[in-house]
């Protein structure tokens, strides 16, 4: 197993103070630039620390928003490749649906590819709702706007010879010849993020490595469509390597101190939906049935527990958390038996996006959780052998 | 196409099924609704029906028309519609668009007024008046359904729909026709930044309607862009917003028949 070392980068010190919304109009008056500079160096250097114990690293963009710092997720990318000598650096996700110009994205993530000795993960994702306002991208049509994007990314990355032209429905070039080119042959490996089992299916089909991010236990249909779709290309089930999953972990010898930090990485949860309502759900951006239904009045359960208790992640307590798969939390002892619990529960799961620090967590304490993970529980992990679980008939 | 009650049906031109309502006999009356979509038992379309062969289709991607591959723009639905014109052989048409169907009106007549009498223009958006800082039209897509209602209607239970106990084909519709409008009018929002260009080049005798509720656009908004087409007129509705047909039905088809009755030069207008 791999475990990423992810933050999103909080500007904490502006979360109790807004107007029910912290992204997108939440005023930048409200941000003090010196400190956000102090905290994105804090940021770096803790990644530093994950570099040194062992733990890859991933990182995020969002925009306009006090919940992550990280508007230009290419920035830190750039001093990772640089700081950092052996920490996968995954990016998840790299918003192409935002990407006016995918040549420049092919060009960016060549060259940290290169600065880093080959040492990127490509993760493509279409973006959260609220990017769409910030972006001024057209939600109808983001995802073939995304594919052709993810198509002509790994035609610039892996042509050779003369320069060759792209003319395609949202893209136009005609002399397309990148510098440099990427280490990793043929590209940088390929991942996702989905929450619907079509999207799900259809990365199987490709081979990429899905993630899903707090799913808790309402991951194993996705997994299960995922391997529906590995087994119709690749007539095999898929290796545990093929599965990713972000989940806070809070992990200390003391188990009081581990809660304590796990009520504070819960931050991120219980700030992440503040939002402006109708930021939430840009035309376009659900399927037409699934707008039908909200207009009816159905929504989604939000997160459910082992025994199928319905949770709401973003109010609930971090016990809750646990319960749900959410959050990995405990003394390492307890934080191994949870993940190995869970990633039988997925029948294998090979890549733990491991949120190790969230909102106002401590430097020291963000440092203790990291080093502490990497001595107690990586090793175990790393030994465990995962489960490959068979593709049910589709 | 058959024309009862609240029933409609479907036409092809050149390979797009529109869903279309028709309605009455004499000159023709095409209708291109706003961004919500028209309900086949919208009264306005029985008002209309008084005075002519109403034909009132769903632009391509609302209601029941298809979508054609690469269709993303006010620019590509106007050809559907003169296409649709040209193969039903309509004459002297009254156009009458609400909202976005009057961006629509405009486009299709600023490419040719051939087939066209008159034009009559509800509250429509298509233009950019203000500077570059100031938004002339709210931004409906930062607001809840609710709010925007309040912004739209005189009396916003007018647009009220209680979907829990409609059909489920009903919200489809309405979520179809939510994404259609973004389609087309995400950015630039909610107007072609060329169109001012053209309007130039409309020759027929244009008619305002304005429903003075409306704080999605406002009077200033309506009253400039009426200055850009040759002779237009601009007149108001009250107790009517930004959708005057479903508000004012029977005052808004009157002033639209009665404005198309007027005889006017043909087509020495230039």
């Amino acid at each position: 197993m791999r475990v990423y070392q992810f933050t999103e980068q909080a500007y904490y010190p502006a979360w109790d103070d807004h107007n029910g919304s912290l992204r997108i109009n939440l005023p930048n008056s409200k941000l003090d630039p010196k400190l956000a500079g102090q905290l994105l160096n804090r940021y770096y250097d803790e990644w530093q620390v994950a570099d040194e114990v062992g733990l890859d690293i991933m990182l995020n963009e969002h925009h306009q928003t006090a919940t992550c710092l990280s508007s230009t997720v290419v920035v830190g990318l750039s001093i990772m490749a640089r700081i950092t000598k052996k920490a996968r650096l995954l990016v998840l996700g790299y918003p192409l649906g935002h990407r006016p110009d995918p040549l420049r994205c092919a060009e960016e993530l060549s060259t940290i590819d290169v600065v880093s000795g080959g040492r990127l993960d490509m993760g493509f994702v279409k973006g959260v709702p609220y990017e769409f306002p910030a972006s001024n991208q057209n939600p109808v049509g983001v995802m073939d706007r995304l594919w052709e994007a993810h198509d002509f990314i790994l035609k610039a990355m892996t042509h050779r010879g003369e320069p060759f032209n792209w003319e395609g429905e949202h893209f136009h070039y005609r002399q397309v010849n990148i510098w440099p080119r990427p280490i990793q042959q043929p590209h940088p490996p390929l991942w996702s993020t989905t929450n619907s089992k079509n999207n799900a299916y259809t990365l199987g089909e490709r081979g990429y490595v899905i993630a899903t991010l707090g799913s808790g236990y309402g991951t194993r249909p996705l997994y299960d469509a995922y391997r529906q779709g590995y087994f119709k290309t690749h007539r095999k089930a898929p290796a545990a390597d093929r599965f990713a999953y972000l989940g806070l972990v809070a992990v200390a010898n003391d188990e009081a101190e581990a809660r304590r930090r796990g009520d504070l990485i819960a931050g991120y949860l219980r700030t992440s939906a503040i939002v402006h309502v109708p930021y939430r759900n840009p035309p376009g951006y659900l399927s037409i049935e699934d707008n039908a239904r909200i207009l009816r009045g159905f929504s989604q359960p939000r997160g459910k527990a082992k025994d199928g208790r319905l949770v709401d992640i973003y109010h609930c307590s971090v016990q809750d958390l646990i319960d749900a798969g959410v959050m990995f939390c405990g003394t390492p002892d307890q934080v191994h038996a949870q993940i190995v619990d869970f990633c039988e529960y997925c029948g294998g799961m090979g890549n733990l996006l491991m949120m190790g620090h969230a909102g106002s967590l401590e430097p020291d304490a963000t440092v203790d959780n990291l080093t502490l993970f990497a001595k107690e529980v990586l090793p175990r992990l790393k030994e465990w052998k995962q489960p490959v679980a068979e593709v049910e008939a589709a | 196409m058959s024309g009862t009650a609240d029933a409609s049906s479907s036409l092809m031109v050149h390979g797009v099924k529109l869903e279309i309502v028709e309605r009455g006999k004499g000159r023709p009356v095409l209708f291109l609704h706003p961004g919500i979509g028209i309900e086949a038992n919208a009264p306005v379309l029985d008002a209309l029906a008084k005075g002519g062969r109403v034909i009132a289709p769903s632009h391509p991607g609302f209601g029941a028309s298809d979508l054609p591959k690469g269709m993303n723009s006010v620019d590509d639905m106007s050809y559907v519609y003169l296409d649709l014109m040209d193969q039903l052989d309509l004459r002297d048409v009254l156009v009458i668009g609400v909202g976005l169907g009057g961006w629509l009106a405009c486009d299709i007549a600023a490419k040719t007024t051939a087939r066209m009498s008159h034009l009559v223009l509800g509250n429509p958006v298509g233009i950019k008046y203000g500077d570059r800082e100031t938004r002339d039209k709210v931004d409906i897509w930062s607001l809840m359904p609710d709010q925007v209602d309040a912004l739209a209607y005189s009396d916003p239970s007018v647009g009220k729909r209680d979907y829990k106990n409609l059909p489920e084909s009903v919200a489809l519709t309405a979520a179809r026709n939510r994404e259609a409008y973004a389609r087309v009018a995400w950015s630039p929002y909610m107007h072609n930044p060329k169109l001012k260009l053209r309007l130039h080049r409309i020759d027929v005798p244009t008619l305002f309607l304005w429903g003075t509720a409306d704080r999605i656009l406002s009077e200033p908004y309506g009253r400039a862009f009426a200055t850009m087409i040759k002779g237009a007129r601009f007149e108001t509705l009250d107790r009517a917003g930004h959708y005057p047909h479903l508000e004012q039905p029977e005052s808004f088809a009157r002033a639209a028949l009665g404005f198309a009755e007027q005889k006017q030069p043909a087509k020495a207008r230039a």
